[in-house]
C-alpha cells in the first residue's frame, strides 16, 4: 500500500520547512527577550547586524561556520550510515592534538603551506582514532554509538588536559597550552576576501580552513552520492538487512564510517588551533561538536544544506556576542537560550510541522505532491 | 431501497504526472460484499485511501450511507463507520489481543475500566461473528490467521459498519483463507458491508456478490459476480487475453547444481529453524518448495545464500563448497554464479528510500562495468537501468524515480531483472509473486521458465501452493523445519495440503 502521507515538493522540504522551524524559533526566542524586559524586535536587529553587518562581523561568522562545517559534515556522513555520532566534540579536541604536534614538529622548518597538509592529515588521523574505539564496539560488540561517543567526549576532554597540563605545556608558561606556533605553523587569514567586497575588516581569525571546509563539504557530497563506498554506506544506513543481502560487511563498513566521521570532526580543529589562536589550549572546541548535530540535521545531511546551515549558526554565535554585549540585559547565558531555541526548532523538532505542512500540501496543490515531486533528494 | 453503504463521484486523483484514479464513480450496496481487482499500481489502494481519508481526492465527491462525507483523516472514516483491515497489520507485537484492540480507543486515562468494557464488547463480537480468539494472547505468539482476525476486531470495536480488506489472503493458508471467507460471510449476514480489495480472481468468484475492475487508474467495469467469469475478469484486468497456467516443455535435468546435505539452522534462540535438510537442484529443473509460511523456509533460503549461518551441514555450489556455518560472503555467492528474489524485497531485495537504478545493482555494485575506479560510474548505471526497464517493461520508466513508489509487482521486476540480467547459474527465488498482479505474475512466471529452459538451476520457495505446483519439476515439502516429503508436478493440492499441515494432521485448519 501507498505511503500514508503526501510526499512534500523538494522545495517545501529543503526550504519551507528549515524557515518555518527558524521562523518559530525567534518568535519563542523573542517571547525570552520581552520576559527580560528588553525589545526582541531591536534585539534581533542587533544581532543580524552583529552578525553582518560589517565586514569585521562578516569575518568571524564565516570563522565560525568553518568549525560548523566540519563537524556538520562529520555528523551528515555518520546519519547516511544511521549512526548517531555524539562524539565530534571530543573528536575535535583529540584532532587538534595532531594539529599541535604538527605545528610544533614542523613550525621552524616549513612554510605554512607545507605544514598545512602534515597538520591536515594529523587532525584526521588523530579524530578518526578517537571514533575508532566506538566504532569497533559498535562493529563487533553492540555497544550503542551514542553512548560510547558520548563518553569518549568525556575521556577526551580529561585526556587532553593531562596532556596539556604534564606533557605539552613548556614550564615557562602559567596557562595549560603548548607554545604558541611559529610563522610555519600559522594559517593565512582571509580577511582579503572580504576586503575585496569593498568591506573593512580590522582583524579577525577568518582564515583559509574555510575554504578547505567548503573543499570538505563537496568531497563528502562526492563520496556520498558518487562512490562505492558512499552506495555501501547509504544502503547499510538505509536497511542494514539489505546490507546484508548485497554483502555489505556490516562491521566493516560502521567502522569506515565513522573513521570518515572521526576524521571531519578532527579537522574541525584547523580552524581554531592553527588558523587563530596558533596554539592548543584548553576546551578550544566550545561546542562546536554538538552544534555540529544541529546543523547536520537542520542540513537535511546534505552538504549544499550543512554550508549555509553553519553559516546561520556562524550568525548565531557572532550576532549574539555583540547582542550580549549591547544590551544589558542580555547575558551571555541568555545567547545560549537563543541557540539552544534554534537547535531546539530547527534540530530536535525537525519533523513537528511536517505533518501539517503535508496535510496542507495534499489539500491546496494536490498535484504538486506525490511520486515526480519524489525523487531521492541525493542528487 | 435504503442508500447505498459507499458512493463515489467522479473521483479523481493525481500524482505528479500520475494519474492515479481517473473520474471514479461506484456505488456499494449496503450489506453486500464487494469485489475491487486491478493490478498493482492500477489506482486500487490509492482509491481505498481516498476512502480512509490518507489521501484527499482532487475532484469529486464520496457519499457514505446517502449523507455527503468530508473524509480528511482516518478519524473522520471511522466516525463514519469505515473501517480498514491493512495488508500489512498494524499491530504492536508485545501487546495482548484486548491491548491492541482498544489502542487509540482507550477512552479514558486508566486502562483498568476501560478494558474491563472492551472484554466484554469483544465477547459480543466473537460470539455475533465466530471471531474467536484469545483476548489476553501476545500478539506475536498468534499465527497470521489470528492476527488477522484481530484487525477485524479493532475495526468492529471500532463501530465499523463499512469494512475494507486489503488483500487480506496475502499471507494466510488456504484453511486460513476460507476460514476468512466464512466470518466476512457472517459479518455480511449481520448487515455488514465489505469491500474486499484483491488480486485473486478465486477470492473474487468464492465470496463477492458484486465485482468492480480497476486499470490504469480507471474503472473499467462492474460486474454481478454470478453473471462473470475468471476469465473475463482477467481480461478485463490487464486489457489482453492472459494465461493463467504456465506452458512449461517436459524437463530435461542436467548436473547438480546446487546441494544441500544435512542442513540444520537455528535462529538467535536456538530454536532449531532448519532440521537436517539435504535436497539436490540440478540444471534445467526448478525445485519448489512447499510450505505453510514460518516453517523454516526464509531460515532455508537465507542460509544457503550466506546471510544466515548454518549451524551445521553443507552446501556446495557446482561442486564446490560453500562456507554455510562461518564467513559465507554473499557477495562472493553472487560472484560465484548464485542469484537470489529474496522473500522480503522491501528490507531486504530492495532499498526503498533509493532511486531506481541504485537499486538496479545492489549487490553487484562492485562489478566493473558500473564503476570508474571508487567512483559510481552514474551514466553506465542508469543506461543499465533503463535498459531493465524496457526489457522487464517496469513502470513507470523512469530509472531516478524513487524505489518506494513503484507498484509491488513492478519493485519485485526490479529486483527480477538485476538477479536475472546476471545470467547467474543458480536461482534463489522466494515468494516471487506475493503482492504482485496477475499481469506481472504470468511475466514472472514465464521469465523463470525462461530460466530453467536455459539450464539454470532454479530452486523456488513459495507459499501458494497454485504456484509451486504449476512452476515445479519436483516439489519439496517442509514443515517445522524439515523436508517431509517430495513429489512429482502432478501431486494433488489434497496431498500437498496434507503434507504441509504436517503428516499427523496436528496443524489443520487455524
Amino acid at each position: 500500500m501507498s505511503a500514508p502521507y503526501a510526499k512534500l515538493p523538494a522545495w517545501a522540504d529543503y526550504g519551507l520547512i528549515p524557515l518555518i522551524n527558524l521562523t518559530v524559533a525567534f518568535i519563542v526566542a523573542g517571547l525570552v527577550v520581552l520576559l527580560v524586559g528588553e525589545n526582541p524586535l531591536r534585539a534581533a536587529v542587533i544581532l543580524v547586524d552583529g552578525a553582518l553587518g560589517r565586514g569585521q562581523a562578516i569575518a568571524y561568522t564565516l570563522y565560525y561556520a568553518t568549525s560548523f562545517i566540519f563537524t556538520g559534515l562529520a555528523v551528515a556522513v555518520a546519519f547516511h550510515c544511521s549512526l548517531f555520532n555524539i562524539g565530534g566534540e571530543g573528536q575535535a579536541y583529540v584532532g587538534g592534538l595532531g594539529v599541535a604536534l604538527a605545528c610544533l614538529a614542523f613550525d621552524r622548518v616549513f612554510p605554512w603551506w607545507l605544514t598545512f597538509p602534515i597538520a591536515i592529515a594529523g587532525a584526521a588521523v588523530f579524530g578518526a582514532a578517537w571514533a575508532l574505539i566506538p566504532a569497533y564496539l559498535q562493529a563487533r560488540r553492540g555497544s550503542h554509538i551514542v553512548i560510547t561517543t558520548i563518553m569518549f567526549n568525556f575521556i577526551a576532554a580529561s585526556l587532553m588536559v593531562y596532556l596539556l597540563v604534564n606533557v605539552l605545556k613548556p614550564p615557562t608558561l602559567q596557562a595549560p597550552s603548548t607554545r604558541t606556533f611559529l610563522e610555519g605553523g600559522q594559517l593565512p587569514k582571509l580577511n582579503f576576501m572580504i576586503e575585496a567586497m569593498g568591506l573593512s575588516v580590522r582583524s579577525s581569525p577568518f582564515n583559509v580552513s574555510f575554504l578547505l571546509a567548503l573543499l570538505a563539504a563537496f568531497l563528502v557530497w562526492v563520496l556520498i552520492w558518487r562512490t562505492r563506498l558512499g552506495y555501501e554506506i547509504r544502503t547499510r544506513g538505509h536497511s542494514p538487512k539489505a546490507a546484508r543481502y548485497a554483502g555489505i560487511g556490516e562491521a566493516r563498513i560502521i567502522i569506515v564510517t565513522m573513521l570518515i566521521s572521526g576524521a571531519l570532526a578532527g579537522m574541525m580543529a584547523l580552524n581554531p588551533v592553527m588558523g587563530d589562536q596558533n596554539r592548543l589550549q584548553i576546551d578550544f572546541v566550545t561546542g562546536a561538536g554538538f552544534v555540529g548535530i544541529a546543523v547536520a540535521l537542520m542540513g537535511r545531511s546534505h552538504p549544499a544544506g550543512i554550508v549555509p546551515a553553519a553559516i546561520l549558526f556562524g550568525m548565531l554565535y557572532q550576532g549574539g556576542a555583540e547582542l550580549a554585549f549591547e544590551m544589558p540585559g542580555i547575558s551571555r547565558d541568555m545567547i545560549v537560550i537563543i541557540q539552544g531555541l534554534v537547535i531546539l526548532f530547527a534540530g530536535a523538532l525537525e519533523h513537528m510541522f511536517r505533518p501539517s505542512l503535508q496535510t496542507l500540501f495534499a489539500t491546496v496543490r494536490p498535484a504538486s505532491v506525490g511520486a515526480k515531486a519524489e525523487r531521492a533528494g541525493g542528487v | 431501497m435504503a442508500h447505498a453503504a459507499i458512493e463515489l463521484k467522479g473521483i479523481d486523483k493525481s500524482f505528479g504526472s500520475v494519474h492515479a484514479n481517473r473520474n471514479i464513480s461506484l456505488t456499494i450496496p449496503a450489506g453486500t460484499i464487494h469485489g475491487i481487482i486491478g493490478e498493482n499500481g492500477a489506482g486500487k489502494s490509492t482509491l481505498m485511501s481516498i476512502l480512509y481519508g490518507f489521501y484527499q481526492a482532487d475532484r469529486g465527491e464520496i457519499f457514505v450511507k446517502g449523507e455527503r462525507a468530508a473524509i480528511l483523516s482516518s478519524s473522520d472514516a471511522i466516525a463514519r463507520g469505515i473501517g480498514m483491515v491493512h495488508q500489512h497489520f498494524m499491530l504492536v507485537h508485545n501487546f495482548t489481543v484486548l491491548e491492541n484492540v482498544i489502542l487509540g480507543a482507550e477512552g479514558e486515562p486508566l486502562l483498568k475500566t476501560s478494558i474491563a468494557k472492551a472484554r466484554s464488547e469483544l465477547n459480543r463480537l466473537e460470539r455475533d461473528y465466530g471471531l474467536e480468539v484469545d483476548p489476553d494472547a501476545i500478539i506475536e505468539d498468534l499465527p497470521v490467521g489470528l492476527q488477522q482476525r484481530v484487525e477485524i476486531l479493532k475495526a468492529l470495536y471500532r463501530g465499523a459498519e463499512i469494512l475494507i480488506l486489503d488483500e487480506p489472503t496475502g499471507v494466510l493458508t488456504p484453511a486460513e483463507a476460507d476460514h476468512l471467507f466464512r466470518i466476512l460471510l457472517q459479518l455480511k449476514e449481520e448487515g455488514k458491508t465489505i469491500v474486499l480489495i484483491t488480486h485473486k480472481l478465486r477470492e473474487i468468484m468464492a465470496v463477492t456478490d458484486n465485482v468492480s475492475v480497476m486499470r490504469q487508474g480507471a474503472l473499467v467495469a462492474t460486474r454481478k459476480t454470478a453473471e462473470t467469469t475468471v476469465e473475463e475478469l482477467a481480461e478485463l484486468m490487464v486489457g489482453r487475453r492472459v494465461l493463467l497456467r504456465v506452458e512449461k516443455s517436459p524437463v530435461s535435468a542436467g548436473d547438480v547444481l546446487l546441494s544441500v546435505r544435512n542442513l540444520t539452522v537455528r535462529d538467535s534462540r536456538g530454536v532449531t529453524m532448519v532440521d537436517d535438510v539435504s535436497f539436490d537442484v540440478r540444471a534445467g529443473e526448478i525445485v519448489g518448495i512447499a510450505g505453510v509460511a514460518g516453517n523454516g523456509q526464509t531460515e532455508l533460503l537465507e542460509t544457503i545464500t550466506g546471510i544466515r549461518e548454518a549451524a551445521s551441514g553443507s552446501v556446495f555450489l557446482a561442486g564446490r563448497p560453500v562456507a554455510v556455518t562461518g564467513g559465507a560472503d554473499p557477495a562472493d555467492l553472487r560472484e560465484r554464479g548464485m542469484a537470489h528474489v529474496p522473500e522480503d524485497r522491501h528490507h531486504m531485495g530492495l532499498v526503498l528510500p533509493f532511486e531506481e537504478n541504485e537499486n538496479a545493482i545492489l549487490g553487484y555494485h562492485r562489478q566493473k562495468k558500473y564503476l570508474k575506479g571508487p567512483f559510481l560510474d552514474i551514466d553506465a548505471i542508469r543506461q543499465d537501468a533503463r535498459e531493465k526497464i524496457e526489457k522487464y517493461d517496469i513502470r513507470p520508466a523512469d530509472c531516478r524515480l524513487k524505489t518506494a513508489n513503484f507498484s509491488g509487482g513492478n519493485q519485485q521486476k526490479i529486483v527480477l531483472s538485476r538477479e536475472m540480467e546476471q545470467d547467474p547459474d543458480v536461482l534463489i527465488v522466494g515468494q516471487p509473486t506475493r503482492g504482485v498482479d496477475v499481469g506481472a505474475i504470468e511475466f514472472i512466471h514465464r521469465r523463470l521458465v525462461e530460466m530453467r529452459d536455459k539450464g539454470k538451476a532454479v530452486l523456488l520457495v513459495s507459499v501458494e501452493l497454485d504456484e509451486i505446483r504449476s512452476l515445479s519439476d519436483r516439489i519439496l515439502v517442509m514443515f517445522s523445519g524439515r523436508i517431509v516429503g517430495e513429489r512429482g508436478p502432478d501431486a494433488t493440492e489434497g496431498e500437498l495440503g496434507l503434507l504441509m499441515a504436517g503428516v499427523e494432521g496436528k496443524e489443520a485448519a487455524a
